[in-house]
């Protein structure tokens, strides 16, 4: 398949037969993961970027060892470590990362629409890694992969995302993953942690966490922000975790196959039964590993792309 | 009969060709359009043009004094007589704010030093509350005496209820109209994007309609207890429209405005993340700008209003939840509501009351209906002339509107303001 876009700024760009070439190579680079010598040369004097104006110590390790891992230099640039900090525009950074010339930047910023500002300023290729509450695409389609590798097709299933939708940019992106590959996708979550609108949204909502957990074959636990309270949207997070975090008895009724993920980090007590997220059916760990193989395709993908 | 010193002949004025008479920058008379001779006048031939009562615009914001670079008075005031308009009434959320006289005689000073010889009239509005902070009543005799047309805190809406209901009754003392922004804070922690779906799709923080209409709900209530006038500015919500259509019925003295953004935008324009549609209060619904077109029809929104609001091009091109809210409007408002009348959305009969009679009826400010003795500000209107609204042909230093690029229909082709040709 040749890859015809410049950037990855949603996953709402992608077709069907998109993100099932991204689980594919995806696929191949996890298989030269578990090898012992884990670098090929691929992509063998490219330069990548990654410049977190938000702190994500778990995503960016991820980008960085699959663009490592594909011989691809890359390059940190965090906020607080550059003069990129000290009241300069987003458009300056965009000017600055322009000049130093990158195959392609992959970009964590706390504001929604910045990666696609950036898209439209620098001919290079944008990766969003997380942009305000809009979009985390590159986490929708690991936890889809991790998925995929699991069941093989996502055609049927039905998967409850669970906790703080209204803020949330994983749930928005794996919501438009989870329905184009043939899941359902429910939400749970107490009402003022929900959208508003979200009952135009193509999910079922809950706000009764016994309901939502009903014959599920996957629960994404989200983190929760612990500022939530002092937002008034909260009581506190005792309330929080006996009324819709997810322990046994919720697992209890789901389906016996259930898998539980959770995109990290945890907060143990709150969202997520602490012996839950190490049991079995967690696939916690797997979300990391496929991490890196979902981001080693897209830089592939991305940076070998037919200009 | 006085001697006409200037001449407008086969001008097209309600249907009929006309020749329009100054004298003494006054309106002399309208007639029949004819070859007469007038000895000594200046002639303008009018070619069919339409002919149109300079507009007034209720609702701007001209930075001065203290943010020249986003607009000055004197660039302002130049976009307004470019795009039509004689009789300008600009906000007081300026640096120092106007809630002094000493602030709004440095304006009236300005606007008369932009335009020596004489030019657009302005009227600026005084703050409410000192220094816009909702706390103390500002000093409103003396800034009505200085000149100021109206009181607001446009921009900073008064939180206080109480506070709210003094300013009320205590600017109702000076015989002008208080203007208010209808924003319930508390339900409104985000501004510039309306709740709704594109909101929540975009992850943008927003601001529900109800922040709007809880506030004009009690602004409706509150002039009808008090048996006081209150005028709402740029209403842009089906559910404020309804709560209006309720008061008039019972005889509250209210008017209102909207903006022709909330007339021609949806909060749809937001994909794509443009900061320069992002304005407050926040584009809406398809729904909105049928009930915002209803109201207009039947009465219950009076008048057109600008919100003129100009930003310097950087502090736009930002991440647009750090944007500053606004569009530039000046410039490309009156095409824009011309489109409406183009488009059988409004009635030329609308158009016109809405940016002349209206406005001017409710501010008490001077009014061109083209008779006898009526100041002579009118403008030549191409309505068939196309052009693409762009940074280098908009006047305004703001360049901020989220309609640069397109082509608008209809154009100033001259402008006079006391019988003398500025534009
Ligand atoms: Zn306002």
């Amino acid at each position: 398949m040749e890859w015809r876009h410049k950037d990855l700024l949603d996953v709402t760009q992608l077709s069907k037969e998109e993100v099932q070439h991204v689980f594919e190579t995806a696929t191949y680079f996890q298989e030269i993961n578990s090898r012992p010598v884990k670098k090929v040369p691929t992509l063998k004097g490219h330069s990548v970027v990654l410049f977190f104006a938000e702190p994500s110590t778990r995503t960016k390790t991820s980008f960085d060892m699959a663009g490592k891992r594909l011989s691809c230099d890359t390059f940190s640039l965090a906020k607080s470590s550059s003069s990129l900090t000290k009241g300069e525009t987003l458009k300056d950074t965009a000017l600055t990362l322009q000049a130093m010339n990158p195959d392609g930047i992959v970009l964590r910023h706390w504001a929604s629409g910045a990666a696609q500002f950036l898209a439209e300023r620098l001919d290079c290729s944008i990766i969003n890694a997380g942009d305000g509450r809009h979009a985390h695409p590159t986490q929708a389609l690991l936890d889809g992969f991790t998925l995929y590798q699991e069941w093989g097709s996502l055609e049927g299933k039905t998967v409850l995302i669970l906790g703080d939708i209204a803020h949330s940019r994983v749930a928005r992106s794996n919501l438009t993953l989870l329905n184009k590959m043939g899941a359902k996708v429910r939400f749970c979550g107490p009402r003022t942690l929900l959208p508003p609108y979200i009952k135009n949204w193509d999910a079922e909502v809950y706000t009764d966490i016994n309901e939502a957990c009903k014959g599920v074959d996957a629960v994404m636990c989200l983190r929760l922000q612990l500022e939530r309270q002092q937002d008034g949207l909260l009581p506190d997070l005792r309330e929080y975790s006996n009324y819709f975090g997810l322990g046994h008895k919720q697992i209890e009724l789901a389906n016996p196959d259930v898998k539980i993920m959770h995109p990290g980090p945890m907060n143990r007590g709150v969202e997520i039964n602490s012996e839950l997220a190490d049991c079995e059916a967690s696939l916690v760990l797997d979300q990391v590993a496929s991490g890196v193989a979902t981001r080693m395709a897209l830089l592939y993908l991305y940076l070998t792309r037919k200009k | 009969m006085s001697h006409p010193e200037l001449v407008i002949r086969k001008a097209v004025w309600k249907g009929e060709e006309v020749d329009l008479l100054v004298a003494d920058g006054k309106i002399l008379d309208v007639i029949p359009s004819s070859d007469a001779m007038y000895e000594g006048a200046e002639v303008v031939a009018a070619r069919g043009l339409l002919l149109m009562p300079s507009f007034t615009d209720v609702h701007t914001h001209l930075r001065e004094p203290g943010f020249e670079y986003k607009e000055d008075i004197a660039s302002g005031l130049k976009a307004a007589v470019h795009g039509g308009f004689s009789n300008i009434m600009c906000m007081a959320n300026t640096d120092p704010v106007n809630d002094n006289a000493v602030v709004t005689d440095e304006m009236l000073r300005r606007a008369k030093t932009a335009f020596p010889e004489g030019g657009p009239r302005l009227f600026p509005i005084g703050a409410l509350t000192k220094g816009l902070a909702g706390e103390e009543l500002s000093p409103m005799h003396e800034m009505a005496e200085a000149g100021c047309a109206a009181f607001s805190n446009d921009g900073l809406p008064i939180k206080n209820s109480e506070l709210f209901r003094r300013a009320m009754e205590y600017g109702s003392d000076t015989g002008k109209p208080i203007i208010d922004h209808c924003e319930d804070p508390y339900l409104a922690p985000a501004v510039g994007v309306n709740e709704g779906e594109v909101s929540s799709v975009l992850g943008l923080g927003a601001q529900p309609d109800v922040a709007e209409a809880a506030q004009v709900a009690r602004d409706l209530l509150m002039a009808e207890y008090l048996d006081m006038h209150i005028h709402l500015a740029h209403i842009s919500c089906r559910k404020s429209v309804d709560l209006i259509a309720w008061a008039k019925k019972r005889r509250v003295k209210v008017t209102a405005e909207t903006c022709p953004h909330y007339l021609l935008l949806t909060e749809e324009a937001l994909h794509g993340y443009n900061s320069d549609t992002k304005v407050n209060p926040p584009l809406r619904t398809a729904d909105d700008v049928e009930a915002l077109l209803a109201g207009i029809k039947d009465g219950t929104i009076d008048m057109f209003a600008t919100d003129h609001a100009p930003h310097a091009a950087h502090e736009k091109e930002v991440e647009f939840m750090n944007a500053p809210c606004g569009i530039s409007g000046l410039d490309s408002a009156l095409s824009l509501t011309w489109s409406l009348v183009a488009d059988g959305k409004i009635t030329f009969e609308t158009f016109v009351r809405m940016w002349t009679t209206a406005p001017c009826e409710t501010f008490d400010l001077p009014l061109n209906s083209f008779k006898k003795g009526d100041p002579a500000d009118f403008f030549l209107f191409d309505p068939s002339d196309e052009w693409v609204l762009n940074s280098k042909n908009m006047h305004s230093k703001g360049k901020n509107t989220p309609f640069r690029g397109q082509t608008l229909k209809g154009r100033v082709i001259s402008h006079f303001l006391s019988g003398k040709k500025i534009v």
